[in-house]
């Protein structure tokens, strides 16, 4: 027999007014959200506490530190140059800037900066523009893979093992590279190299140029980026940023050209600038830093003293015995040579006493060393002021109001690495 | 405006209470006397010298000396580019000196820093909490009495809190020593 039952559908605006009904309560209420340290948008260690109002951000607190293994301590604690290894990971995406910022720091300690063979300074330089593509590459690559552009990321990363190579040919390390010692770097080129970084400029132009195409003009990058985190050019210089995101928001700074150092006042490239200080902006300036890079590096192939196979013997060390290790050869066999080197591997380089302040403009910004001596060999206490320990610190500033599949937008944008905020 | 020009300015506003400048490679350095009166130096290098740019701050730990603790301002112009340091002491009973977070919003996290590694406080400061060490951690790592290799300490069923390995470590140095055979790297005991 059959029976005939009601059953009660109720449309879509129904039910949507009944669960505004039962919702009535937790209306208003705020969400707190954990977000890493272990998160993959975070790249790294870093935690961000989020209060959530809905899906817009209230409050946005940064925790770092997960990463605090206490290289500064450690710096109190050992000689000058033992510390270079140390450098590699403090932004370990641009190990090679690190070493020169590091060494250009002790240098100019022992007021001997201005001292530095041609041929070292045009090595140096050539090292830190390639860590600074290597670690905007990295940067561009999460950025974007994070906003779900998977193809810049392998795009990208092909171009950066390109330059691991290149590190890998200069001294034997493709990550921790320690290349620069004070007064100099650890040894000459090696043959071949140069053609084999001129040969990595001229493809990467047409790779950048690549990712240019799937990024700059497409419309849902655009609309991810642009106006998003917008940071004022006052607000910039108030919370100390420095680097391309001091840059991104209008102001024309840049330590290479403003306290210019090493061999850039004689290499032409320019300083881009943004106009908003939006994401897209930030994005702008670094892919155009990335090609003046390469405009500086084809420019440091062309000029190096000594060219590719240094026929007419440049230095490329400080040629002072009490500063540099002398070659192994002399050592075995001549007296002053071996005190030398006795006294540099047991004391370390002979410090005076007084205090320097040195900032280096690293792919993050500006990375500085102040060094507090007290005379000989060790630091008697040594400041790191890292780029991306002041950069994060905006972030209680720019998260309100943004939502919560922003944050993985604006994190990419400022571009920090926890070896160098924590150190 | 170069730095040289500033510190004259300064000097000239503030009297006895600003000594210096010293010249090392090329870097001024400016004593003030009195710790307490930092903002007011700092706001008027703020705002009548276009120092708008505070690069970092740091501190150093003067052990066995006082006073104990020196904090140290490293500022910049972007207008006309001069640098300038700033120094000024604060004793070890003490420990505390005004913030600056009033005049430049990036001291925060220096401060901050400041505080966790050498434990000096700023008062006045808007969130002064440990930043780079847990919370509820005991010791002020970064000062000189504390030892490369730690010290025991509670993070309750967390991590390990014995000291770190390399306690009497290898090749440990120390700086400002007369003489080389103290000054060589060579194993010493915390305890030293």
């Amino acid at each position: 027999m059959a029976t005939v039952q009601d059953i009660e559908i109720r449309d879509s605006a129904a039910r949507a007014a009944q669960a505004a009904e039962e919702l009535q309560d937790v209306q208003g209420e705020k969400m707190v959200l954990n977000m890493g340290p272990s998160h993959p948008a975070t790249h790294g260690v870093l935690r961000i506490v989020l209060e959530l109002d809905g899906e817009v951000i209230t409050r946005a607190d940064p925790d770092v530190g997960y990463l605090h293994r206490g290289d500064e301590k450690i710096a109190e604690n050992m000689t000058y140059t033992q510390f270079i290894p140390y450098t590699d990971r403090l932004d370990y995406l641009a190990p090679l800037a690190n070493n020169v910022a590091y060494a250009l720091a002790v240098e100019k300690l022992l007021g001997i900066e201005k001292d530095l063979p041609p041929r070292c300074q045009y090595i140096r330089v050539m090292c830190a523009e390639l860590a600074r593509i290597s670690a905007h590459l990295l940067g561009l690559g999460a950025f974007a893979m994070d906003l779900g552009a998977v193809t810049v990321f392998l795009l990208t990363f092909t171009e950066r093992e390109k330059i691991y190579n290149l590190a890998e040919a200069i001294c034997g390390a493709r990550f921790t590279t320690s290349y620069t010692r004070i007064g100099g770097v650890m040894r000459d080129l090696p043959p071949g190299w140069l053609d084999q970084c001129r040969k990595f400029c001229d493809e990467f132009i047409p790779a950048l140029n690549e990712v240019e195409v799937l990024l700059t003009r497409n419309r849902i990058w655009v609309d991810r980026v642009r106006g998003l985190a917008v940071i004022s050019k006052g607000d910039a210089i108030d919370y100390g940023l420095s680097g391309p995101n001091l840059r991104g928001s209008g102001l024309e700074w840049d330590l290479r050209k403003n306290q210019p150092y090493l061999c850039y006042p004689d290499l032409a490239f320019d300083i881009p600038v943004g106009s908003v200080g939006d994401c897209y902006d930030r994005y702008l300036v670094r892919m155009e830093e990335m090609r003046q890079s390469v405009r500086i590096l084809e420019q440091c192939i062309r000029k190096i003293p000594g060219g590719a196979d240094n026929k007419t013997k440049e230095p490329v060390n400080v040629p002072d015995g009490k500063i540099v290790l002398p070659p192994k050869q002399n050592v075995m066999t001549k007296m002053e040579e071996l005190i030398h080197q006795f006294m540099l591997v047991t004391e370390g380089v002979n410090c005076p006493p007084g205090e320097i302040y040195f900032g280096h403009e690293n792919p993050k910004g500006e990375l500085g060393f102040y060094i507090n001596s007290r005379g000989g060999g060790t630091p008697y206490r040594m400041k790191i002021r890292a780029p991306s320990f002041v950069n994060l610190s905006i972030i209680p500033k720019i998260f309100p109001g943004c939502l919560v599949s922003d944050t993985v937008a604006i994190l990419g944008s400022l571009d920090f690495v926890m070896g160098e905020c924590d150190r | 405006m170069t730095a040289s020009e500033a510190a004259k300015k300064l000097k000239a506003k503030f009297g006895d209470l600003i000594s210096g400048p010293a010249e090392f490679r090329g870097e001024l350095t400016l004593k003030i006397a009195d710790a307490e009166r930092i903002v007011e130096v700092c706001r008027y290098a703020k705002n009548d010298l276009d120092f708008n740019y505070l690069v970092d701050i740091s501190s150093v730990d003067n052990y066995g000396e006082d006073p104990r603790w020196t904090i140290v301002y490293h500022l910049r112009g972007f207008q006309h580019g001069g640098e300038l340091r700033l120094k000024t002491d604060v004793s070890e009973e003490k420990s505390e000196l005004p913030t600056v977070t009033t005049v430049w919003q990036t001291a925060n996290w220096h401060e901050r820093e400041i505080y966790d590694m050498m434990g000096i406080r700023f008062r006045g400061h808007p969130d002064l909490r440990r930043i780079l060490m847990w919370e509820g951690y005991p010791y002020f790592p970064l000062r000189k009495d504390f030892p490369l290799a730690g010290k025991p300490s509670d993070l309750p069923g967390v991590a390990f809190s014995k000291p770190a390995p390399l306690e009497g470590g290898p090749f440990v140095t120390v700086a400002g020593v007369e003489d080389a055979i103290h000054r060589e790297p060579r194993v010493r005991n915390p305890e030293e």
